[in-house]
């Protein structure tokens, strides 16, 4: 049943895609309708366009609630269902697996499409205005969706790889969509070239995997065991590809070029869902497939997600552009993640499961949390763009006013981001603050102490979370308009730009009130990777969360809810009793300086400012002031630019670059352009060729 | 009864804390050789602001007049799980130290933006640095609360204060690193000398009082109010956590009764420590402020290292 759903859900997907394809190609038949007049066949022709993009999008949220529903039922009865396609090679047929694990992040695909399809119809509108070709954005985004849902039900490596391409491949088009700005065309083939990379990397480590067994299926490389070495080697480069798909420092760099300059509906399934993918292909090579986990690696996986989370929420906090700050906070986000992972192998590779059931399930718990806020929050921010036309930060301001439902759902998302009780964002960190904090179980002082600085610098981070979340709400939200654009601005008027983050607004709150029936129904994943699930977290019934015992912990998120609406209640009444007096409206204080207008407020660049400056050496920065012989008594304007550079560039991609260019010089020395210097290599060649023959 | 007994610690706290806040005035004014207001003057302070019109902004938007309550709301939670006169109530396992984190970030978080929706420039000014001051102290902050949950092995502050006075008074490294560090973080998170100075109102040294510039009447009675509230939980997270003494572990009338007299006289010492460490230091500079918050961070990170090393195995 639940592999029907997911083979339903994968079919639909492609429907949707070529339906784009079909409709295009039959709207662009020349139609002679005589009779009627230019208007009247323009408003048929809105009306037919509006029906195809309507048709493409339904078909793609039935995909989305397949993948729901094939993946919950798959998670929750906990069976694994295998099948074998009659497709690809004729000795290598595809085999396909459907159990806790991939039905999971089946679900999650379904949670993210499902408010995408109700979103994309009014969002991709103003690309027909573009000259942009529709057809090409359906298409791929149906092979999109359809490539994320096929890794998941892969069991071998060959399938793997096949739809871990189609997925890259796919979105590699849907960045290079707008492909008029010369930025956007590097972005996509900046993303392309890392893709390839990490991709190398992965089949090299099923490479590892397959000496040591028979064939390529999955089946196969569980059985195996491999030495200590080459299950070492096997697991970084695993780390190695999959972390660069999520979006781990230092492989990250494609990410905050990427994301921003698809089209916000895409940016929100590539941040919210896909780098989900190479979480789950982490997971299932680490746990599942390689088996035998050593500490050590868990502690190269707790780093690496360290320095993501860390780097990811500084660098998005300097950001201006809303999609560029959203994008480096999914780096943040993934590196949450990899956190949560990495301190389940550490527990694992140490003898101490109990601890480790916790790490994982807050791992999987914030994969569910991160691709709904920040799902939320690309589409919100997507609103903004298609109602303002401003990316920039600076741009904005003062939209509460004009877009006030767009702000509330934006406003629930930041809330959600920035792990604040008692929205979902909280209920996952503070799962990791838990897991973190069974180090004491362990026997190393070591990994005793490393620990807790990791669960610090965790902390650090979410409180900086908080600060560009701030930022981000408060420049581009409150505050005066600071462009006619802002200031013009008019709420979304497509039901569907609502109701799509609505629903994911809904879901913020509900997985923050629900924690322990989530994590009841993550019980099969953990069953599956680790032998072991968390009977204590629910014991005390649903209210109560308690992943230890109830003296060492507990959260109950609904007596919390009860409470705030309680307090609030109580305010309220105290409040209207202590004071009777009306409220009154009146022009702004400002110290009585008056004359207050949009110049006047911090920016974005001033509010991230007092940061910039602590942690300075994290970015390069180019800061220049151009006072035009200003002074203070003449009134000139004076022009200040500030660049923030990523750092990775400098240290590890121009190096990188600059090796590659010299050694392409280098062997292009050979090519001297001259027919004799090329026969006399051919010769050379097949004189050596004879030698190694004749011994 | 215990129920009963959750919900009036909480009202008996905020309806106290204002005296708090007069008590450390007055040391401080007799520290200066000044005359002092009377003790009840927050008291009639906010029974002033509470009588004023308020005055809104007239672009304001619904955020900053929902601020005040949702400040007052979240610290009101803040106060109902942390154990003041006793401890094991069961408002106290609804929610452990990492959750009472969270619930101070939720309050501060709605206040910043609060501070940047009428679009003046003190706001902005106000807003960015508590934003940049929180970031840091928090870690730090957490760091500390790290040490102690490891030793006592849970994060819940009652079964914390339970495992502190059933081992009684040993001088552990661990501890006094994490008392001096939360100290640290505590003046910075109140916003006192010489992180901030509640008491001035020249702009370009603001920081809290920067950001609720724009409010008026009762939305500043009840942000000032929930900042007294702040600082005097801060007060009984230091005394009862690392001093427990004297805290109702019973809910007879006796056992309260000696609670509440011990709250009262460690919060009495306290202030008194407060009101003479202000008078002996100046405020610093905004840009000092991390080396401050990271040598709190420090501390904290001493403690857990001295911890890990000394004191277990």
């Amino acid at each position: 049943m639940s592999l029907f759903l997911s083979y339903l859900s994968v079919l639909l997907a492609l429907a949707s895609g070529f339906l784009a394809l079909l409709r295009e190609q039959e709207a662009e038949r020349p139609k002679s309708e005589p009779g009627q007049n230019k208007y009247h066949r323009y408003l048929r022709q809105t009306c037919r366009e509006l029906f195809d993009q309507r048709g493409i999008f339904g078909l793609l949220m039935l995909s989305g609630l397949g993948a729901f529903l094939g993946g919950l039922s798959a998670l929750l009865t906990n069976q694994i269902t295998q099948d074998v396609l009659p497709l690809g090679l004729p000795w290598m047929h595809w085999h396909v697996r459907l159990d806790a694990l991939s039905g999971f992040f089946l679900a999650v695909i379904g949670l993210g499409v499902i408010p995408i399809s109700l979103y994309g119809p009014g969002y991709v509108r103003k690309y027909r205005e573009e000259k942009y070709p529709l057809w090409l954005l359906g298409l791929c985004t149906g092979l999109f969706v359809a490539g994320m849902e096929l890794v998941l039900l892969a069991d071998d490596a060959f399938f793997f790889m096949i739809a871990w391409e189609l997925m890259s491949v796919s979105s590699y088009f849907l960045v290079a969509f707008q492909h008029g700005h010369a930025a956007n065309r590097r972005a996509a083939f900046l993303y392309l070239l890392m893709a390839v990379v990490g991709a190398i990397a992965i089949i090299l480590a099923f490479g590892v995997l397959a000496s040591f067994s028979h064939g390529f299926d999955f089946d196969g490389f569980r059985g195996g065991h491999l030495p200590r070495f080459w299950g070492t080697s096997a697991f970084l480069l695993a780390l190695l590809g999959f972390g660069m798909k999520a979006g781990l420092v230092p492989g990250h760099a494609w990410l905050p070029e990427a994301h921003p300059v698809a089209p916000s509906h895409i940016s929100a399934l590539m941040s919210g869902v896909m780098l989900k993918i190479a979480i789950y292909g982490l997971l299932r090579f680490t746990f599942d497939l390689l088996g035998d986990i050593e500490w050590q690696w868990g502690v190269v996986v707790l780093m690496a997600g360290t320095a993501s989370a860390v780097l990811g929420i500084l660098y998005a906090f300097q950001q201006n552009n809303i999609k560029k700050l959203l994008a480096y906070s999914s780096i943040e986000n993934l590196g949450i993640i990899a956190m949560g992972i990495g301190l389940a192998m550490i527990f694992m590779g140490t003898g101490h499961t109990g601890p480790g059931v916790i790490g994982l399930l807050a791992a999987l718990y914030h994969v569910l949390n991160h691709s709904v806020f920040k799902n939320l929050l690309f589409l919100t921010a997507g609103s903004v763009i298609h109602q303002t036309h401003e990316p920039d930060l600076d741009h904005l301001g003062g939209l509460i006013r004009r877009m006030p439902k767009t702000a509330i759902l934006a406003l629930t998302g930041c809330v959600a981001i920035s792990a604040l009780p008692p929205l979902n964002g909280f209920v996952s960190e503070w799962l990791t603050f838990q897991a973190a904090l069974q180090a004491t179980s362990l026997e190393s002082g070591v990994l005793r102490s490393m620990i807790p600085m990791a669960a610090a610098a965790l902390a650090f981070t979410s409180a900086l979370a908080a600060a560009t979340f701030i930022k981000f709400f408060g420049v581009g939200f409150l505050g005066l308009p600071r462009t006619h654009h802002a200031a013009h601005s008019r709420e979304v008027t497509q039901l569907g730009m609502l109701s799509g983050p609505g629903l994911l607004a809904g879901l913020c709150v509900l997985l923050g009130l629900l924690p322990t029936i989530v994590i009841q129904a993550l019980e099969p994943v953990s069953l599956l990777l680790m032998g072991e699930t968390l009977p204590s977290a629910s014991s005390k019934g649903w209210l109560w969360l308690t992943p230890g015992t109830r003296s060492v912990a507990s959260y109950s998120a609904v007596f919390v809810a009860i409470g705030l609406l309680l307090a609030w209640w109580a305010v309220q009444r105290f409040t209207r009793l202590a004071s009777d007096s009306v409220q009154r409206r009146g022009p702004a204080w400002d110290c009585g300086f008056g004359g207050l207008n949009s110049k006047m407020q911090y920016t974005s660049t001033s509010f991230s400012q007092p940061i910039r400056r602590i942690f300075a050496p994290v970015w390069k920065l180019q800061e220049s002031i151009d006072s035009g012989g200003a002074t203070a008594l003449t009134n000139q304007p004076v022009r200040y630019q500030l660049e923030v550079e990523d750092q990775s560039w400098r240290l590890l991609y121009h190096p990188i670059g600059a090796l590659t260019a010299e050694t392409a010089r280098l062997v292009s020395r050979l090519q001297s352009g001259n027919i004799r210097i090329y026969l006399s290599y051919s010769f050379v060649t097949l004189l050596i060729l004879l030698g190694i023959a004749s011994l | 009864m215990n129920w009963l007994l959750a919900a009036i610690e909480p009202l008996l706290f905020i309806f106290i804390s204002p005296l708090l806040a007069g008590w450390i005035k007055w040391v401080k004014c007799r520290l200066q050789n000044r005359r002092s207001p009377s003790l009840v003057q927050p008291y009639r302070d906010l029974a002033k602001l509470f009588r004023k019109t308020p005055v809104v902004a007239n672009h304001a938007s619904w955020l900053f007049e929902a601020t005040p309550y949702i400040v007052f709301t979240s610290i009101l939670l803040a106060v109902a799980i942390v154990p003041s006169i006793a401890a094991h109530l069961p408002t106290a396992s609804i929610a452990d130290v990492i959750a009472l984190v969270g619930f101070l970030a939720l309050g501060r978080f709605f206040l910043i933006l609060a501070g940047m929706d009428i679009g003046t420039a003190f706001g902005g000014m106000g807003s960015s640095r508590e934003a940049t001051i929180a970031s840091l102290a928090e870690p730090a902050m957490l760091m500390a609360v790290f040490t102690l949950a490891m030793s006592a092995n849970t994060t819940n502050l009652s079964s914390a204060i339970d495992y502190v006075q059933d081992n009684g008074l040993v001088l552990r490294p661990s501890f006094i690193f994490a008392l001096a560090g939360v100290v640290l973080v505590a003046i910075a998170e109140t916003g006192r000398v010489p992180v901030d100075n509640p008491a001035t109102h020249l702009e370009l040294t603001m920081i809290h009082e920067a950001m609720i510039l724009e409010y008026g009447g009762r939305h500043l009675a009840l942000i000032e109010w929930a900042g007294q509230i702040r600082l005097m939980l801060f007060g009984v997270l230091i005394v009862n956590i690392f001093f427990p003494w004297g805290i109702a572990e019973s809910l007879t009338l006796d056992a309260l009764a000696i609670g509440l007299g011990a709250m009262v006289a460690k919060l009495m010492v306290l202030g008194l420590l407060l009101a003479i460490s202000e008078m002996m230091l100046a405020k610093m500079r905004i840009f000092r402020v991390q080396d401050y918050l990271g040598f709190a961070y420090l501390l904290s990170l001493l403690g857990m290292l001295s911890h890990v090393i000394l004191e277990v195995g």
